[in-house]
């Protein structure tokens, strides 16, 4: 099966540029608001939001802290006062709503670094490279626990780049930028989304996060496909979309309920027939509850 | 690989390639944490100009609770705390000062504390005159002015805990041989190593500087006692006990060490009767007197 060059060119047709690339859009948008409320305090003195990814308090009173980090603390041994807590649950709580990958998706700075990686990559027909498991951030994860445990530190802060990045540009990159053409140059030429897809410990605490997750993107009508390959091309962990758009004949729904799906909704944009659209994981029906609930489409074909 | 060697040794493909993989990231895998725990203990050993906010413990301690999210970098009025950034030798994200650039303002809400999330900074230091970022310590006596009998004093005026965290300590100058010195002691007690003395030491470099804690406390053997302090302690000496020194004094006088010293006459009945004196009022006594002076 080749996967296009250009994906999306249907939908581009079909749809025109900005509603082809509208859920890209808002996600960068999305990831560049979250970085501008953390930089009005220190580049304009407007403080809404102080701290960063790992913790911040928001107009003195919400308090935000990354549940992964947290549990390095746990695991070194330490209790994280009450503070903390609660901005740890908050925190829980949304993503275990919206799917924990929504942070790498709607939030993390790296994304925006892999996705460029992956659209160089895909352009340059840079193809193959090393072959790594996409388990292995799981081995990971539980190996950035194990050093917590066994250093008594939150070690794995000292190098994720995740974190590293968010905090320098926040509060002074040092020498971070070396580890951000790190991650680029690993996911353009080592394997293709080689951090986020199979690397990063933190998109895989996330994606356990978002196996229960309420929002989903789903294939409602996955019968309209035509087998394009542009979803394939562009969605981030591929693997997430078979059984939900060629699951049929096993029994499966229309919804992916994989945790590693990113909800970027990338997949809704490129697809030229409007397969796919955010609905909640109980909606199991596999065709649109409302006929013409995508009017522009229906001009369009 | 082939099919005849998977054949020859028996192993499906598939199991084959599932143990291989699993190998391969476990290995990979072990090999990062490993590499990770030694960074991280050498990150453990804080550079010498490195001062910890207030209530931050111990480093071990420390480094357990901060999550690196920069509030109370964020919340220090003075812009006295920096985060580490990547290339720095303080362990990344993690909040410190340098004295000799910024001191410590010991602010009496102590804010930074407060923006504290997890505690790493502990939130039951509410006295700042409590702190103990660090200790100051009088590193170069050669080049410390007031060794060399100048007047300077400036890091004992400048103490925010003045005349208890450093006290002047007078010694005789025996250059001039009419001078004090006026030594500055830093005492541990009450220094709470905000590093005002660092910043304010009139040298080029300075003589007194703050260093983490660690760095900067000698400590006695745990099996050392003091006599002295064992001796008030109990009320009497615990070795051997104290017997009375006899001094050969001609008769009317008693010595008292350590306390009033040479006693004359004290317990020959009062003034009745005049105690011969060793000496004569009269010098003409002395010069026909007998003998040899």
């Amino acid at each position: 099966m080749a996967v296009p060059e250009r994906p999306g060119a249907e939908s581009i047709r079909v749809h025109g540029w900005w509603y082809a690339h509208r859920y890209l859009i808002l996600r960068r948008a999305s990831q560049l608001l979250v970085l501008a409320l953390f930089l009005l305090g220190p580049w304009f003195g407007v403080w809404l939001v102080k701290g960063n990814l790992a913790s911040s308090l928001t107009l003195d009173v919400l308090p935000l802290s990354d549940p992964l980090v947290l549990l390095q603390v746990f695991a070194s041994g330490s209790v994280p006062a009450t503070a903390a807590l609660i901005g740890g649950v908050i925190v829980l709580v949304f993503y275990l709503l919206v799917g924990g990958r929504v942070y790498c998706s709607w939030v993390c700075p790296i994304n925006i670094v892999t996705d460029a990686a992956e659209w160089l990559r895909r352009r340059l027909g840079i193809k193959g490279g090393a072959h790594l498991s996409d388990k292995t951030r799981y081995w990971l994860l539980g190996g950035i626990l194990l050093v917590a445990a066994i250093s008594g530190s939150v070690a794995w802060e000292l190098i994720n780049p995740v974190s590293m990045v968010f905090r320098g540009l926040v509060f002074g990159m040092g020498l971070a930028w070396g580890v951000v053409a790190a991650v680029f140059l690993l996911d353009l030429f080592v394997g293709r989304r080689a951090w986020c897809g199979h690397l990063c410990p933190v998109g895989a605490f996330y994606g356990l996060l978002g196996e229960g997750a309420v929002l989903r993107v789903s294939a409602v009508d996955r019968e309209q496909c035509d087998d394009c390959m542009d979803c394939f091309a562009v969605c981030p962990e591929h693997q997430v979309i078979r059984p939900a758009l060629k699951g049929a004949d096993k029994g499966l729904g229309p919804v992916i309920t994989s945790g590693h799906c990113t909800n970027c909704g990338r997949c809704i944009d490129v697809c030229g027939r409007d397969v796919f659209v955010f609905t909640t994981r109980f909606n199991k029906e596999p065709r649109r509850a409302v006929a013409g609930a995508n009017p522009k489409s229906e001009v369009s074909s | 690989m082939s099919d005849r060697g998977n054949e020859k040794s028996g192993i499906d493909p598939a199991r084959r390639r599932f143990l291989t993989d699993t190998l391969r990231t476990v290995v990979g895998v072990g090999l990062v944490a490993l590499t990770l725990g030694v960074y991280q203990r050498q990150a453990r050993a804080l550079p010498a100009t490195t001062i910890r906010p207030p209530g931050a413990g111990e480093e071990e301690d420390f480094q357990s609770k901060c999550i690196r999210c920069g509030l109370c970098v964020r919340d220090c009025p003075y812009d006295t705390l920096k985060l580490a950034e990547l290339g720095d030798e303080v362990a990344l994200g993690t909040p410190y000062f340098e004295a000799r650039s910024v001191p410590c303002e010991m602010c009496d809400d102590i804010p930074c504390v407060k923006a504290c999330p997890t505690g790493a900074l502990d939130p039951a230091l509410t006295k700042i005159g409590e702190a103990r970022m660090g200790l100051a310590v009088v590193v170069d006596q050669e080049a410390c002015i007031a060794f060399q009998g100048l007047r300077c004093e400036v890091c004992f005026n400048v103490c925010p805990v003045r005349g208890d965290a450093i006290t002047l300590n007078y010694q005789h100058n025996t250059r001039s041989g009419k001078h004090a010195f006026f030594i500055p002691v830093v005492h541990s007690n009450a220094c709470t190593g905000c590093g005002k003395c660092e910043k304010a030491c009139i040298l080029e470099e300075a003589a007194i500087k703050v260093f983490p804690i660690a760095l900067a406390k000698g400590m006695l053997g745990k099996h050392y006692r003091l006599g002295w302090e064992q001796k008030a302690r109990a009320g009497e000496a615990l070795v051997s006990p104290d017997t009375p020194h006899e001094y050969n004094l001609p008769d009317g006088m008693s010595y008292e060490h350590g306390g009033r010293g040479l006693i004359i006459n004290e317990e020959a009945g009062g003034a009745a009767a005049p105690a011969p004196q060793p000496f004569s009022s009269n010098p003409l006594d002395t010069l026909n007197r007998k003998g040899g002076l």
